[in-house]
């Protein structure tokens, strides 16, 4: 079996916080605890979690653009944070992200030609100025737009246009992995399902590989092969995203799956009124779900879960 | 009891290429207690039909129309006037809680304003008000002391405050424009739990504007459903929902990708709506959506389209609806 | 480039402080190149038999005690005054400029040295420092450009250091890093064009600041030494005269006045028109 193209091996990533005392040691922020994830060629792999769960650290990392405080991460079996500056860069080029927000995504300055040939600039061989501006409007056709756009500023574009650039601009150096950070969260309904199409097809095209992250699970659901569910930065649950959406094992993915409103307005949910709880920190070396778990039981404060095998996938939780 | 009457709303804007329409000629109403949803993709005038209600529009706007809140012409009046009715009648609550909150001033300082502003109560009775409203919003005094700053809460809790402001004199109508839009679904499941609880209790009417039919399907009664600032289709919400009629709504709601679809196998594509909602400066002769819809015929690009009566209070304004299945 | 040149003039034309600023301003500059080629009279023409003369028909604003014309005096003191206001704004910008951007790109210990020397330097107020510099220098133009183009270093590197930083939290920035781009060139080529708009409403405040530090300096006797006219030098030398002919202090004074007021206006237009624009592109 081929090896995945992208390998992150427990990574973890902690923040320093400022300081309370003068010649204390600062407090660190775990934003990554743990993470072990694989995704191969030509599949989708989906983030799922929600506002600070470190998915965002999560696709920094695995673009290279942050150091992990430990573990590694394998791209074509190169561990990228062994590398030389040099040969990372030389990398970079197989690897690119498309952002969340189209408006600040793209320099306002710049032109559409140049927006999306910098990744060309940087990372690949020399070309002539024709040739630049030939691979350019070639992208941008790819995406549904148009040869002329190329002396357009981005904000002579809608929201999913511009959107649409970041995505031609991720292509342009023919990459096998994008990165895709909320990639149409911003956007409205019938234009994310423009854009989800499109790269939809650029995936079929090109065999890319994509990390999808996402808070939306309808819209996870529909574009991925294989799920991650974050929580606090661990993976609460993985597996195929049939398996995880159809059943899913733990209770965070649960909560998360039931608090999804739905289109049928008959299907009425049982309305609960409570108090805001969401802040209580875990007690560390327990299950940082369990301040908000309905099934917490003793052993969930004290033991921390591991990832096991469970049916089809994997979860972390001591009562499945 | 008739709560709200919107009757031929126009906004339209001063520009320096000449006045553009952003809300062309809208009709609707609301009774008491009643939760109406307003839909639509960016562009559409939703959250400026807020404003216009609120009387918060953009300088160089100008608005005709009648709008009338408890029976009374809120256009007819004056600034000061408008004053004591915002806030105190009618409540709103934005989309982006950080920045509509001040972040220099205690949550409790920011809940009380509205009290001391309308109601003139005593300053022991503000103090017990605002305790009470936070524990109606599900802030209790114990963990959140009325000296937090808004830096100092998450989204969801700062929504919550938001709220506290919107309905600390008890209006008649609270107008929630894309309140949990910002927020993570779990807590925007507590946020909409607790908007709805909130309004079935005081009995005031409820405005939901969002893009999210999800959240629409499961707070509102009567929707609203608008495009390029015209209206394309109203009703009771399960009725619409069931049987729409509108090729719009209808391209609407295929778009949206449905949970509990099996796996990704066949690859299909979701459905979407060719093109693009048209910039806001182009007039049409007829339908606005013409351009982009499965339907259309040839009186749809040169008449404006008629109002269909479906029945039920469910109407529609097109001349090709889908039919009733 | 051409095309939004002509839309900042246009919208500039309905902003009131742009127009009236933007005409004093110009006016000033108009003046200052004029004395290149004419001046009613020569400034060194000193003509004691005249002397403090009213306003006629050959000098046109009078004369000084020593005869000397004092419209042409002041217009040549304009030019001097802009020779030096201009060099020493780009000697603080041009090295302020980089220092904030590199203090921004950077952070780290880089960023806390260059702000620590601007500390320092702001440390001393404007004058004083002005002051020492050509206390040690010795007096002249070319000492109180360097003077007074010091003390714009850390304004320029502060203002371009906090704009670059709320820059380099946008997006776009990680998508140049994503696509390889080093900080240099992501600074020059990213940073610098977003935060121009500021920095020219900078320099036009600076602008300001420097004719004055120019007129405090000559008032002085440390900055355009004589016969070079400067309007700083014509006021010192009015206060003598001050109950006899006080119109040798108003004119230099309003002068002074007026070119400060004018070029305050038209950065406030400006900021008006620039930022207002800038959102709405959006």
């Amino acid at each position: 079996m081929k090896s995945p193209l992208l390998r992150m091996v427990n990574v973890i990533k902690d923040y320093p916080l400022p300081k309370q005392k003068l010649f204390e040691k600062a407090p660190v922020f775990r934003a990554l605890n743990g993470i072990n994830l694989n995704i191969s060629r030509g599949t989708s792999f989906g983030v799922v979690g929600e506002s600070g769960c470190g998915k965002s650290t999560l696709a920094r990392i695995a673009m290279a653009l942050d150091r992990p405080t430990a573990g590694e991460v394998f791209f074509e079996n190169k561990e990228l944070f062994s590398l030389l500056p040099k040969e990372l860069h030389g990398l970079r080029r197989n690897f690119q992200m498309v952002f969340q927000d189209p408006y600040g995504s793209l320099n306002p300055r710049k032109k559409v030609l140049s927006i999306v040939a910098e990744p060309l600039d940087t990372l690949s061989e020399k070309l002539t100025v024709k040739e630049r501006q030939e691979r350019v409007e070639k992208n941008l056709e790819e995406v549904g737009l148009n040869k002329g756009d190329i002396d357009k500023f981005p904000h002579e574009f809608s929201g999913g246009q511009r959107q649409r650039i970041a995505i031609a601009r991720s292509l342009i150096t023919r990459p096998s992995l994008i990165v895709a950070d909320e990639s149409v969260s911003a956007l409205d309904v019938s234009v994310q399902a423009q854009v989800l199409n499109l790269m939809m097809d650029l995936q079929e095209k090109y065999n890319l590989a994509y990390m999808f992250i996402s808070h939306d699970l309808s819209v996870v659901e529909y574009v991925t092969d294989e799920v991650a569910v974050i929580y606090l930065g661990k993976i609460m649950e993985q597996g195929k995203t049939g398996d995880i959406f159809q059943h899913p094992l733990h209770p965070y993915t649960k909560t998360l799956l039931a608090a999804v409103p739905s289109i049928d307005p008959t299907q009425q949910r049982q309305r609960s009124v409570r108090s805001d709880g969401v802040d209580a920190e875990a007690p560390s070396g327990g299950c940082p779900f369990q301040p908000r778990c309905p099934d917490a039981t003793e052993i969930c404060r004290e033991k921390h879960p591991l990832l096991e095998t469970k049916g089809n996938q994997l979860v972390a939780c001591h009562h499945v | 009891m008739t709560l709200l009457k919107i009757e031929n709303l126009t906004v339209s804007i001063n520009t320096a290429q000449g006045p553009i329409d952003i809300i062309k000629q809208i009709d609707f109403q609301m009774e008491t207690g009643e939760k109406l949803g307003i839909v639509g993709e960016s562009g559409c005038g939703k959250s400026i039909t807020a404003l216009a209600i609120m009387s918060l529009l953009p300088e160089r706007s100008v608005i005709s129309g009648n709008i009338t809140l408890n029976g009374e012409n809120l256009l007819a009046l004056s600034p000061a006037q408008m004053c004591k009715v915002r806030g105190n009648q009618i409540g709103m609550i934005f989309q982006e809680p950080m920045t509509a909150l001040n972040p220099v001033k205690t949550i409790g300082n920011q809940i009380a304003e509205s009290l001391h502003l309308h109601l003139g109560l005593r300053k022991k009775e503000v103090q017990d008000r605002v305790c009470q409203l936070m524990e109606n919003v599900g802030l209790p005094r114990q963990r959140f002391p009325l000296g937090l700053y808004p830096h100092q809460l998450s989204g969801g809790q700062r929504q919550r405050v938001m709220i506290a402001m919107a309905i600390a004199c008890e209006p008649d109508l609270l107008i929630a424009d894309e309140p949990t839009t910002a927020l993570d679904v779990t807590v925007q499941e507590q946020i909409l739990d607790l908007i709805l609880e909130l309004a079935d209790r005081s009995g005031m009417g409820l405005i939901i504007i969002s893009h999210d039919l999800g959240v629409i399907a499961q707070t509102t009664e009567k929707i609203l459903v608008m495009y390029t600032g015209n209206m394309f289709e109203t009703g009771p919400t399960t009725e619409v929902f069931k049987h729409m009629a509108h090729p719009y709504t209808q391209g609407l709601f295929s778009a949206i990708p449905k949970t509990g679809i099996s796996t990704r196998s066949d690859r299909t594509r979701l459905y979407t709506i060719p093109g693009q909602v048209p910039e806001i400066h182009i007039k049409f002769k007829g339908c606005s959506f013409a351009d982009r819809c499965s339907r259309v015929l040839a009186e749809c690009r040169s008449q404006v389209p008629p109002t269909v009566d479906l029945g039920n209070h469910h109407q529609a304004w097109c001349f090709n609806p889908l039919e009733r299945t | 480039m051409a095309k939004r040149f002509s839309e900042i003039f246009r919208h500039g034309l309905k902003n009131r402080s742009f127009v009236i600023g933007g005409l004093i301003t110009l006016l000033f500059f108009l003046i200052a190149l004029l004395s290149y080629i004419w001046t009613p009279h020569a400034v060194e023409d000193l003509s004691i038999v005249n002397k403090l003369r009213l306003p006629d028909s050959t000098y046109w604003l009078g004369t000084d005690h020593f005869g000397r014309d004092i419209f042409s005096m002041l217009i040549v003191g304009a030019r001097n005054s802009v020779i030096v206001a201009f060099v020493a704004i780009g000697i603080g910008a041009g090295i302020g400029v980089p220092l904030g951007l590199t203090a921004a790109a950077r952070k780290g210990w880089v960023d806390e040295v260059i702000m620590r020397f601007n500390d320092f330097t702001f440390a001393f107020p404007a004058i004083i420092s002005a002051i020492m510099i050509t206390a040690i220098l010795g007096p002249g133009a070319i000492n109180s450009i360097i003077a007074i183009g010091i003390f714009n270093i850390p304004v320029f590197a502060r203002v371009s250091r906090g704009a670059a930083l709320s820059i380099w939290k946008r997006d776009f920035i990680l998508a140049a890093r994503s696509a390889g781009k080093g900080s240099f060139k992501i600074s020059l080529e990213h940073v610098l064009p977003n935060i121009f708009s500021m920095l020219i409403v900078q320099t036009t405040i600076q602008f300001a600041l420097g004719i004055l530090a120019e007129a405090g300096l000559s008032y002085l006797g440390l900055g355009t030494q004589p016969p070079a006219p400067s309007w700083g030098k014509m006021l010192n030398e009015a206060q003598t005269m001050l109950y006899l002919a006080p119109q040798l202090a108003i004119y230099p004074g309003v002068a002074i006045a007026l070119t400060v007021l004018g070029l305050n206006l038209f950065g406030d237009g400006l900021r008006d028109v620039l930022d207002p624009k800038l959102r709405r592109n959006r």
